[in-house]
């Protein structure tokens, strides 16, 4: 197991505007998103992953480097919240690799899983906010 | 709608699943991975074509969610991404409340999640706490 980890980022502001072209993204009609200092949707974070990491780290994501994207899939994604994050709030985000382990794949070669948790952090320090995924890298190409 | 022990809901939240709106994903959540809308590097990697990034398809199940409990009543959301999905399919959402309880004086309840196309092949397996 390796332990890697991203400094705490800049704020992050979560825009009532992201928020509105994310849900039409994932065919959210709800009016709810388009009023008001909405709620964010359950995957949400998900759209400020890229964008915090690309920002400082030109490889991608934390645990990502190296990763042949013909080869990568998502295994699993989890969010969980303190509370719900809300348009207007600052956030600060740290992620850290919690896991990095090989398995034999079913049709021979080796697969790798990488465990990522985001820890979200609002304006007063309080965790409001967690996102852990598997990202695997699977032995060869599909086919 | 109810939310109550053994309540289940289920619908088609995509009638046909088309590239515009893997497209339109990429743009809102910043994955650009090709291979969710280059045919020809889905097909340099295997696959007959592009098809959906993971996160549309449960950015999808995280709408079902909400149109049923409420946008501010998820406290966690799991998707675990067992089959890829393709254009023309549909998706079809479906949950299924698994449990009531109480937590510090909150009553909250674990809902099962799936979706599958029209064939009913399952595409994720999945489940949320929600607030009641």
């Amino acid at each position: 197991m390796s332990e890697q980890s991203q400094a705490p980022t800049t704020d992050w502001v979560v825009e009532r505007g992201k928020i509105a072209e994310f849900a039409r993204a994932v065919q959210n009609e709800s009016a709810a998103y388009t009023q008001g200092d909405p709620v964010a949707p359950p995957t949400f974070p998900q759209s400020m992953a890229l964008w915090r990491t690309r920002a400082r780290r030109p490889g991608g994501p934390v645990g990502r480097e190296g990763l042949d994207m013909r080869r990568v899939l998502h295994g699993e994604q989890e969010f969980e919240y303190v509370r719900p994050l809300r348009a207007g709030d600052v956030l600060t985000a740290e992620a850290n690799v919690k896991d990095r382990y090989e398995k034999e794949g079913k049709r021979g070669g080796t697969m790798t899983f990488i465990v990522t948790e985001t820890t979200f952090r609002d304006a007063n320090g309080e965790v409001v906010a967690y996102s852990r995924g598997t990202t695997i890298q699977t032995s060869k190409a599909a086919t | 709608m109810t939310i109550e022990d053994g309540a289940a809901h289920s619908e088609t939240m995509v009638e046909k699943v088309d590239r515009a709106m893997f497209v339109r994903y990429a743009g809102a959540s910043g994955d650009f991975n090709p291979i969710h809308w280059n045919e020809d590097f889905a097909k340099s990697a295997g696959y007959p074509g592009v098809f959906a990034q993971g996160m549309f398809t449960a950015g999808v199940l995280g709408t079902f969610l909400t149109n049923w409990v409420g946008e501010e009543n998820v406290r966690r959301f799991r998707t675990r991404f067992v089959g890829q999905v393709w254009p023309g399919e549909q998706i079809v959402c479906s949950g299924k409340v698994t449990k009531l309880f109480d937590d510090n004086g909150e009553k909250r309840a674990e809902v099962e999640l799936s979706v599958t196309n029209e064939k009913g092949e399952k595409k994720i397996d999945g489940d949320a706490t929600v607030v009641v």
